[in-house]
């Protein structure tokens, strides 16, 4: 489950600051008369690296897809770098310009080439001029060191590579948030290492991430907290290492000891 | 005997070898596919044995056949001379005497370089949308249909010339008519060597050339069409980011609408009459044959495809009126037959327009056999739509794309790609049934004109040659689109290692 992280990790640009760049207060939603997230309450400031775990069907990936409204919440606020989502669509847009979400299954656009991926949002919504959008798009794709693919189409790559794509992609609108929803569960155990190493660097520049992933070998070298989610819940949230090594809940303990396997 | 040893370890690796004869060429294919099994191998001789039986006498029928002949009875004289009494062969002669007939139906002998002059820029105006992304052939096309035109042109004036008494041929002999082509090609083909992407917008002002080539009458009624379409775009340019894509495009067309029907004519009329400027008009009734189908299957399937993609779009909406009427027009048009929407043509429509519009019967058709396929298309591409992961929708969401741009570049080029081989399956039925026009009077190929032919006193009884000639046509544009469809299948390919 856990890939051992064993890089030093450079802390020196991770500040969290006390601006605020997610607020949920009093979150409700509902799938029909299903209560998936109850309640939910939770600040997330610029800078932070938060992993998200529990088990299948708590509401994590309903979660972080309610910050940039790829789900509708019912009742409670989410305010996100201090823009509400409500069902005004030029709220919407704004946040999704600024919040950039990674999937569980990439979700390239296959008709596109590598190149075109990345570069098709900045063109259409920040309406950068073509050239200047490729550039962009070359210099995230040598960050995440698959320069070389530009000219392919994505499915002509590798799992861990399209991955990779897919956070070049969501960079070259330069967010501000970055979202990750069991970004390495889809891979190959060689590929969950390139992918997570691409991650690391990010948080490494002080980036605000939210990762719903069940690497806790990630959790515990880059979050800064980590959130623990049950039945739509959030049940316990502290930082790794009290986390993992002194967990307060009982349905705490029992995820990890079966995720952990002790 | 030996015990097997447990572990191997291999010390010299293998070269790739030849495959052995019969695994490879002919003979592995005449195994695999004609005599695999005994009962395989005797359908094979059995297959075999019918096609020698019919084509042992169609072939030398068509291959024997008569091609210069003014009747049938001159045509069955000279085949009982030349290969003796009681022998069967084709009379094509029919086609040699009647062909203009087959393809322009009643056009007006003199002015068939209209036609052939339209048909010829055709291919330059779907030259950038079939052959989309390779601008650089733009120009070959050009090329090639220009030299065509200019081919077809010279010919059909000598053959006009031909058949007509020289006091007639006034427009026909008239020479302008060939420098007017040459320009246009001309023309055509520097904007193609120099703005290869450009030439899209003879594609899209193309309908009009059309229609005006083909109808004639004054110059100022397609440029008064022409400046409804621009008042269209104008009022949904303006109000979209106001009031959003739909509402915008309803207004523009309200708009379009009201100049189309109460001001356009009144404005043409005035500059009519100031500057009169035009083509002798060909009304509706003297259109026929090849003419005929082709005007009707080109627009209607140029038509229908932007028509059926806005429906499937509707079909799929959240708001509740798009969706409910998309689906009511869509169910309806599927669950009534083609002919009651012609006969709706020939007769209804006439009743819902305003008196004084006086709506041509081609024009008529033209659009119930657009909306008729477009309900048809509109289903193809919703089961293209279905098709595609809800994964492309959300990512092209998180990344902020709006509606209209996350269907035009993400989702469109993905669900019509799939749907290629269901929309080309509609358009070649939409292409074959334009021959049911004839049911409302007009002069299809296979009915109208064959059995105007076929009346002659000439060719009382002939009864083969005009059917198989054609078929034969029908066959070749719809085997070309079918060719198509799977030259652009193979070009849209993206999953190849
Ligand atoms: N579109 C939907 N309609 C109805 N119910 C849904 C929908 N999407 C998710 N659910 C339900 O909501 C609950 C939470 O789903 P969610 O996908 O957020 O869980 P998760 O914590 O991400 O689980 P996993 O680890 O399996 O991804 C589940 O019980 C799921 O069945
Ligand atoms: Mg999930």
């Amino acid at each position: 489950m856990s890939e051992a992280i064993t890089r030093q990790i450079d802390r020196s640009h991770m500040q969290i600051s006390d601006e605020v760049a997610i607020q949920i207060t009093s979150m409700n939603k509902w799938y029909g008369a299903f209560h998936v997230l109850r309640d939910i309450n939770m600040t997330v400031n610029r800078g932070e690296r938060i992993v998200i775990c529990g088990p299948s069907g708590s509401g994590k990936s309903t979660l972080i897809r309610c910050i940039n409204r790829l789900e509708e919440h019912q009742s409670g606020k989410i305010v996100v770098d201090g823009t509400e989502l409500t069902s005004d669509l030029k709220n919407i847009d704004k946040v999704r310009s600024e919040v950039g979400m990674v999937f569980q299954h990439f979700n390239l656009f296959p008709h596109l080439t590598i190149l075109e991926n990345c570069t098709l949002a900045p063109i259409w919504v920040r309406k950068t001029p073509k050239r200047e959008a490729e550039e962009v798009a070359m210099h995230y794709l040598s960050k995440v060191k698959i320069p070389e693919q530009a000219h392919k189409y994505p499915g002509q790559l590798s799992g861990g590579q399209q991955q990779r794509v897919a956070i070049a992609r969501s960079l070259c609108m330069k967010p501000r948030i970055m979202l990750f929803d069991e970004p390495t569960s889809a891979l190959d155990p060689e590929m969950i290492k390139e992918v997570l190493d691409t991650m690391i660097e990010l948080a490494e520049e002080g980036m605000t991430m939210l990762c719903v992933t069940h690497e806790m070998g990630f959790a515990q070298a880059v979050a800064n907290r980590v959130i623990f989610m049950d039945q739509g819940q959030i049940v316990e949230q502290n930082e790794p290492k009290e986390f993992f090594n002194n967990p307060q809940s009982d349905r705490t303990k029992l995820f990890l000891s079966q995720i952990l396997g002790h | 005997m030996a015990t097997p040893t447990p572990t191997f370890v291999r010390t010299e690796m293998l070269g790739p070898q030849e495959p052995p004869i019969s695994q490879s060429g002919a003979v592995k294919w005449l195994r695999e596919n004609l005599f695999s099994t005994p009962l395989n191998s005797l359908l094979t001789l059995l297959g075999l044995a019918f096609a020698y039986l019919v084509l042992r006498t169609v072939v030398p029928w068509a291959w024997n056949g008569v091609w210069s002949a003014s009747s049938l009875g001159e045509c069955r004289q000279i085949i009982a001379e030349t290969l003796g009494p009681d022998s069967h062969a084709a009379c094509w002669a029919v086609i040699g005497e009647r062909w203009q007939q087959f393809i322009f139906g009643f056009y007006p002998l003199d002015l068939y370089w209209r036609p052939v002059l339209a048909f010829g820029l055709l291919f330059c105006a779907l030259g950038p949308i079939l052959y989309f992304g390779q601008s650089g052939n733009n120009l070959r096309i050009v090329g090639a249909s220009g030299l065509l035109t200019l081919g077809a042109l010279l010919g059909v004036r000598h053959f006009v010339a031909k058949a007509n008494p020289p006091s007639d041929a006034i427009l026909s002999d008239n020479p302008m008519v060939l420098v007017i082509a040459v320009v246009i090609f001309a023309l055509l083909g520097v904007v193609a060597k120099l703005r290869p992407q450009k030439l899209v917008w003879f594609s899209i002002l193309y309908p009009l050339i059309g229609f005006y080539l083909l109808w004639g009458g004054s110059v100022w009624a397609p440029i008064g069409t022409l400046v409804g379409f621009v008042i269209l775009a104008l009022v949904w340019y303006g109000l979209q980011r106001q009031v959003g894509v739909v509402v915008a495009g309803g207004a523009g067309l309200v708009t379009a609408a009201v100049w189309w029907i109460w001001v356009q004519s009144a404005v043409t009329d005035k500059l009519n009459n100031a500057i009169p400027l035009g083509l002798l008009y060909e009304r509706s009734d003297q259109f026929g044959g090849f003419l005929l189908a082709f005007v009707i299957g080109v627009a209607a399937i140029s038509a229908s495809l932007p028509i059926g993609i806005l429906l499937a779009l509707g079909r799929r909406s959240d708001m509740f009126l798009i969706k409910t009427l998309s689906v009511g027009f869509i169910e309806f048009v599927r669950g009534v037959p083609l002919i009651t929407m012609l006969f709706v043509a020939s007769l209804l429509l006439q009743y819902f327009l305003p008196p004084q519009t006086n709506f041509d019967l081609i024009l008529r058709v033209i659009i119930l056999v657009t909306l008729f396929s477009a309900a048809y298309i509109a289903e193809v591409i919703r089961g293209g739509l279905a098709a595609l992961p809800r994964g492309q929708y959300e990512a092209a969401d998180a990344l902020g794309l709006d509606y209209w741009q996350a269907q035009r570049l993400i989702i469109m080029p993905q669900a019509l790609k799939i749907s290629i081989p269901g929309i080309v399956s509609s358009f070649i039925g939409l292409f074959k049934d334009t021959t049911l026009v004839a049911l409302v009077g007009l002069a299809d190929p296979l009915q109208g004109i064959t059995k105007i032919v076929r009346a002659d006193i000439n060719w009382k009884g002939i009864y083969w040659e005009p059917y198989l000639f054609v078929g034969l046509i029908f066959f070749a544009v719809c085997f070309s689109m079918s060719r198509y469809s799977m030259y652009l299948e193979r070009k849209l390919k993206r999953d190849h290692r």
